[in-house]
């Protein structure tokens, strides 16, 4: 099977990375979460009730919808977080690229671990900009904002194109295709992994792995 | 075609689609109330929200979607629409944008109806959900100047974007395929904003001062009486009724800036912010008129949704309806009430002809200078520190006319008391003033600190205000030699003071370690 890319790019203030990434995280996984699964005798399931929620942006004139829950958004602010502060601390000239994979997992006999198949993967590469004053920082908060508008546009088309999606799982696979931890969601099953590039721009200095969901084995 | 689907699937079918234009209508109206947008996520199915979203129906827009529908689906060549416009306080409006849902011809008779075709009608609501947060027309809404209000017009059958001026953009949101047909979302909006402020430049200064004076003087007088639920200026400038027609609308009050941004223009419109009618309507409690469905699917694909209820329609009231009859095809603004219907229809179907005749005649903005977020002062009233840079290109007109109004009646200069300073500026004063008075030129006037053609503010009372500064005191060599020997005198004892006082202050700066 072939993992589905995409690849998007902002140029932005370090003040700005937090939200703008948060923006296009949450936009995507809007669109890969669904209500809980609750399985019935006879194989049957009924799906909960995905809220929504506006939120706005204080660096970028912009507002985005992501899915009520507290559970999810607090993953998301982690990692993105951590991205952010490699960002900035790691040296480079601010470039990097902060990746949310899709994936299902296939289990294997023992000894071997459990095997993670990536079917999307959407990367977000950075630039970050310095500004010399707060009248271009005010032009580049507008101008950010309808990037990522345009960012949410594209990640709308693709979704909407309605390719390749896991099947809907039995009760016994369920945990193989979606993250059923949360409480409240059921996004399928994520992990958040970035690379910052260093100054010479010619190599990974830094591969960090986080996982967001313990999925890989030792 | 339809003899390949089976009976339940076209019911369902027929379902879904009817919902899904029902949640359609719903998102798209609820992001254009002005206000965040908060529901919650639910574990346990309540078996109400369909297309397992939590979207709230407010029930007047849900009884305006299907009395657009009047019973029909949106099919091939029968599209269901969603006009977002905008109207100002003199009745004047403004198309934004226009989202439609209908279908094309091209099939997918293999897709499932019950499973597939559900979840993918799910996702594209949730792209919906996304892509309202992004067109211009959400900033719009969003900011609440108490200036302009957007209103929403469903209708059925062909569109119409020519209302959305030129240039307009197109987005589409997503497409579903199903046995019967493809349906699609999309949104057509309008992107030059920037004609409203260009006409601004069109207008003669005196244009502009009248409506100045008349709003400064009197400001909302003529929109007291004005709230969302009622618009009467119609009713009372002409005393047209009409039939009654059931209506509902959402208000949002906003002030308008153009787009782009480095290019700002705020206007600030008298209009009176929405009166707590329309706030009950955009706010009430869910109230779902939705059916109950409790959707069952068996583990593997297929399978069928459980039998829903026979949804109830959450607006019992049942007035009689009657189309609006107006000159142009925009038949039907949505006022509130109904006895507000006919002359919100008035107004808008009249602004609505006026738009279409005149076009430079629909924005008859009220112009007031920005000294800061909703504050409005008169002309002479801007000081220097309120320097504001969207309203550059206004200044030069009021510029002159601020100058106009100074020069014939200059303030008075400011008292010189060092003679330096008065013998070379008294006579600068005076000269100005004499010729100036006589015949106004403003051109060269450039003093330090001040930017030309910046701001309508009164260059010449600032010029005159700091021409003859006072004498600083510590420059004056009197002064500072008679202070420094008072000084040096007290000086031994105060020494003495803090010598006898020194433990105090000891112990005070242990204090703040």
């Amino acid at each position: 099977m072939n993992c589905r890319s995409e690849v998007l790019e902002v140029s932005l203030e370090s003040r700005q990375v937090d939200e703008a990434m948060l923006a296009l995280l949450h936009t995507i996984l809007l669109h890969r979460s669904t209500g809980k699964f609750h399985y019935k005798k006879e194989g049957t399931y009924s799906i909960g009730t995905v809220g929504s929620q506006d939120t706005d942006c204080d660096y970028i004139d912009f507002s985005f919808v992501r899915v009520s829950s507290e559970e999810l958004d607090r993953a998301m602010r982690k990692s993105v977080g951590e991205f952010k502060d490699a960002l900035c601390n790691s040296g480079s000239d601010g470039v990097g690229q902060i990746s949310l994979e899709f994936y299902q997992k296939k289990k294997s006999r023992w000894p071997f671990s459990d095997e993670c198949i990536p079917w999307e993967v959407w990367s977000i590469k950075v630039n970050v900009v310095s500004l010399a004053n707060e009248q271009e920082r005010q032009i580049c908060r507008e101008k950010v904002g309808e990037k990522l508008g345009e960012k949410v546009i594209n990640i709308v088309e693709v979704i909407n194109r309605h390719e390749y999606l896991p099947k809907m799982p039995t009760q016994s696979e369920v945990d193989n295709v979606f993250d059923t931890s949360l409480k409240d969601v059921q996004p399928y099953l994520y992990k958040i992994t970035y690379q910052i590039t260093d100054s010479l721009g010619t190599s990974v200095s830094t591969t960090m792995r986080r996982l967001i969901k313990d999925t890989l084995a030792l | 075609m339809d003899s390949d689907l089976s009976p339940q699937d076209k019911k369902d079918l027929d379902k879904f689609i009817k919902f899904f234009a029902l949640k359609t209508v719903q998102v798209i109206v609820q992001a254009r109330l002005g206000e965040k947008i908060c529901t919650r996520s639910s574990s346990s199915p309540t078996g109400a929200d369909w297309f397992n979203l939590a979207i709230k129906d407010i029930p007047e827009v849900t009884h305006e979607a299907k009395k657009a529908l009047a019973g029909q689906l949106p099919g091939i060549g029968r599209s269901m629409c969603v006009e977002i416009s905008l109207k100002t306080s003199e009745g004047d409006s403004m198309e934004l944008e226009t989202w439609c849902l209908d279908m094309n011809e091209k099939c997918d008779k293999d897709i499932k109806v019950s499973y597939t075709v559900y979840n993918r009608l799910s996702l594209l609501l949730k792209s919906l959900l996304a892509i309202t947060r992004v067109t211009p027309a959400y900033k719009l809404s969003r900011k609440q100047g108490h200036d302009y209000v957007i209103l929403y017009r469903i209708y059925f059958g062909e569109v119409q974007l020519t209302g959305l001026g030129e240039g307009f953009q197109t987005v589409r949101v997503g497409l579903v395929g199903t046995p019967v047909g493809t349906i699609t979302l999309s949104c057509a909006y309008r992107t030059n904003l920037a004609f409203m402020s260009s006409r601004q430049f069109e207008r003669t200064a005196p244009i502009m001062g009248i409506i100045i004076d008349h709003f400064v003087d009197r400001p909302f007088a003529n929109m007291g009486h004005m709230h969302p639920c009622n618009y009467r200026t119609a009713d009372e400038d002409e005393g047209v009724t009409y039939p009654g027609v059931e209506d509902s609308q959402e208000v949002c009050t906003t002030s308008f800036s153009t787009s782009p941004p480095s290019q700002l223009y705020s206007f600030r419109l008298s209009y009176h912010p929405p009166a707590l009618g329309s706030a009950d309507l955009c706010y009430q409690p869910v109230f779902n008129t939705a059916q109950p469905h409790q959707m069952v699917i068996p583990g593997k694909e297929g399978g069928v949704p459980q039998a829903p209820v026979q949804p109830s329609h959450g607006t019992p009231a049942d007035h009689g309806r009657m189309p609006t009859c107006t000159p142009s095809s925009m038949a039907r603004h949505i006022p509130a009430t109904p006895s507000s219907s006919r002359e919100e229809a008035e107004t808008l179907s009249q602004s609505s002809e006026a738009k279409s005749n005149s076009p430079p005649d629909i924005l008859e903005t009220t112009f007031t200078r920005k000294v800061g977020a909703f504050v409005n002062k008169p002309a002479n009233q801007v000081t220097t520190a309120c320097l504001d840079l969207p309203f550059a290109a206004f200044a030069p007109k009021n510029f002159d006319m601020e100058e106009n109004d100074l020069m014939v009646n200059p303030p008075d200069s400011p008292v010189v008391e060092s003679p330096l300073q008065g013998s070379l500026h008294s006579d600068d004063s005076t000269g100005s003033s004499g010729p100036l008075q006589d015949d106004f030129v403003m051109v060269d006037f450039k003093p330090a600190f001040s930017k030309d053609d910046l701001l309508p503010i009164d260059l010449g009372t600032f010029y005159r205000e700091f021409q003859n500064p006072p004498q600083l005191s510590s420059l004056s060599i009197d002064v500072s030699a008679q202070s420094m020997a008072e000084d040096l005198d007290t000086l031994p004892v105060k020494l003495a003071l803090y010598e006898q006082k020194i433990d105090e202050f000891d112990a005070f700066v242990e204090t703040l370690q």
